[in-house]
């Protein structure tokens, strides 16, 4: 089987205050043999924000970095459910309306760069499942997470609008980290919340809606036995990790949950050493979590 | 074709649901609604349901199946259980509301915020004499998406924002807030924007998706209160957390080309919001003791030194020449 090789969109979280994720998503593909050109030179997507005062900045930044992806011939991820939401949408609107397109273009002209819809564009999550595939990560297994449950946490963008999400090509997307956490050998823990909100995007708007969100979720997993929740959103992880203890205060509810990125998860699994995912550098201790992984089967 | 039904049944008066089961056999083509009313006529007669049309019209069947809001008249089974005859289908009344009686809920709370929006026409003149109001059709072409709202209250049955806060307007009277305020015939657009940017309005929202995702209508009303947003911006109405927050968010994407999260919570509260940002100064320090704070991007966008993406000046130049993208305003209002 060829290997496995993207344009690789870090988004902007992830080079920021999330280097957590930059970190172990590299080191998870580095063991999977997924093989990452980053795209160092790609701006923003707007993650819906800029789109709300300029829109047609934010269709010529995407339609930049889906040119750069494309002139390397490459496929492009992403390790971000809303970077997957606007990408998602960009693309529609674009391929949806060629007349624009071609104004969008002649933005891009001075750069040589061109974008032709058709472009392939998959969140990691999306990537493990539909082209690295289970079976392959149920046999790079070196630490099975045998007797954890961890709860999934989606992110809204890459679940909704499903229509141009892939739903029908994909029919599963909305259940791929509970098909990721099984082939890990771990236990999901499915609850209400789960393809919810997570509530960041109003944190400075209404921080109580905001942070009664991010509690109600954690608290319904943690009431369901969750060890920890997992996400492809590092959005998502902000408020239900670094927002945790504020979110504790304003709901009342005695909450103490880790929040693990996906590729941390992956990397756990795959007998990866905590450290090198940069585990220790949550708001909400990993420890107690760690104590729970399976001795000695870590190759 | 088998056909299973677990339904949420509350007697009026009681907080103490119960749920009823129902299998029987019907027509591949039944949908939702044939189902109930099956139910109601031959099974359970106590069964409480409300339903005129049928043809997804009146929006007076919506409710939640398996977690989800759907007008029951145009949601076949066979899509739902995607042909498994052993899929329990879970009915239940729409979320956000109080129910009266089983999958009947009570739409005050509904109607009342559709109030709150002033949801008519308000022009500033007087059409010409012996003539009508007119505009493009290019004007009423943006609005029909709004127009083909049915009020069946799905969006606010899994509004995600109104789960934690009732006062919220929630989608469907922003839709139609967006409907008269875009209306080229309203003379009020600008008092619109202003009271629609109060607290529990356009920028409460979380952009969740969960509205678009329901409606079955594709009013998107999501997508209105993103236009509501850019229209408020463009007017000016900007001394709020929501506005600033986009403002320096693509501040940050003009000047640096990546998201400065430094510098989001004081940016959108207000610098000299001592009190709410006193109240974000416990969070800042514990990302800075877990080693997450980005250093790099203390200096505030727009400022000498300000942290800039490799490649600057090619995102620069994508910033200046994409003005060129925006869309000329028609000229449309009344004559």
């Amino acid at each position: 089987m060829s290997a496995l090789k993207y344009a690789f969109w870090p988004g902007c979280v992830s080079k920021g205050v999330a280097p957590e994720l930059y970190v172990s998503t590299n080191r998870v593909a580095q063991v999977l043999g997924i093989e990452l050109v980053e795209l160092d030179q790609a701006a923003c997507t707007g993650a819906g924000v800029v789109q709300e005062q300029n829109p047609e900045l934010a269709d010529a930044l995407n339609a930049r970095t889906f040119a750069m992806a494309q002139q390397l011939g490459l496929p492009l991820m992403n390790i971000c459910s809303t970077c997957q939401g606007i990408e998602s949408m960009v693309q529609d609107k674009l391929a949806k309306n060629p007349e624009y397109l071609e104004k969008v273009n002649g933005v891009l002209a001075d750069e040589g760069l061109r974008y032709t819809p058709g472009l392939v564009v998959k969140n990691f999550l999306w990537v493990l499942v539909e082209d690295f595939g289970l079976d392959k990560l149920k046999a790079a297994v070196k630490r099975p997470l045998t007797g954890m449950r961890f709860g999934p946490f989606y992110g809204c963008y890459i679940l909704r609008p499903s229509e141009i999400l892939g739903k029908s090509e994909h029919p599963a997307r909305d259940k791929y980290i509970e098909m990721i956490i099984e082939a890990i050998g771990a236990t999901p823990v499915t609850y209400s919340g789960q393809k919810k909100c997570c509530g960041f995007p109003i944190l400075t708007v209404n921080r109580e809606n905001s942070l009664q969100q991010t509690g109600n979720h954690i608290h319904e997993a943690q009431d369901l036995g969750a060890d920890a929740l997992v996400s492809p959103c590092p959005l998502c992880h902000l408020n239900l990790d670094a927002q945790q203890p504020a979110a504790k205060a304003v709901t009342k509810y005695d909450i103490e949950m880790p929040i693990l990125h996906l590729p941390q998860l992956i990397g756990l699994a795959l007998g990866l050493e905590p450290k090198e995912m940069r585990l220790d550098h949550h708001v909400v201790s990993t420890k107690k979590l760690l104590d729970k992984l399976p001795q000695g089967a870590a190759v | 074709m088998k056909v299973r039904l677990k339904v949420k049944r509350t007697d009026p008066g009681s907080n103490e649901p119960r749920y009823s089961s129902y299998e029987f056999e019907a027509e591949q083509s039944v949908t939702l609604l044939d189902a109930l009313i099956h139910v109601r006529e031959y099974e359970d007669g106590t069964l409480g349901l409300r339903c005129s049309c049928r043809s997804a019209i009146c929006g007076s069947c919506a409710m939640r199946v398996d977690g989800r809001a759907r007008l029951a008249c145009r949601a076949k089974v066979i899509a739902i259980t995607g042909g498994d005859e052993d899929h329990e289908m879970v009915v239940e009344p729409m979320g956000n509301m109080p129910v009266i009686k089983d999958l009947v809920t009570d739409m005050e709370s509904f109607w009342s915020k559709m109030r709150q929006v002033d949801p008519y026409l308000q022009p500033a003149q007087a059409p010409p004499a012996n003539e009508e109001y007119r505009v493009t059709n290019e004007a009423m072409l943006d609005l029909t998406h709004t127009m083909n709202c049915i009020m069946c209250g799905a969006c606010v049955s899994d509004c995600t924002v109104l789960e934690v806060d009732k006062n919220f307007i929630a989608p469907a009277a922003l839709a139609k807030a967006y409907r008269v305020a875009a209306d080229p015939r309203d003379g009020k657009e600008h008092d619109r924007l202003v009271k629609y940017s109060e607290y529990s309005g356009i920028w409460d929202c979380t952009r969740c998706n969960m509205c678009v995702e329901v409606c079955p209508k594709g009013v998107a009303p999501m997508n209105r209160i993103l236009q509501l947003r850019e229209m408020a911006i463009e007017q000016g109405i900007t001394n709020n957390a929501g506005a600033r927050h986009t403002n320096i968010f693509t501040k940050s994407i003009t000047d640096g080309g990546r998201l400065n999260e430094v510098w989001m919570v004081p940016g959108s509260v207000g610098l000299f919001n001592i009190g709410r940002i006193t109240k974000e100064m416990p969070g800042a320090i514990r990302l800075a003791l877990a080693g997450k704070m980005p250093f790099n991007q203390v200096i505030p966008p727009g400022m000498p030194g300000s942290h800039k993406m490799k490649g600057m000046d090619r995102v620069r130049n994508i910033v200046r020449k994409s003005a060129s993208l925006k869309p000329k305003k028609a000229e449309v209002k009344s004559s």
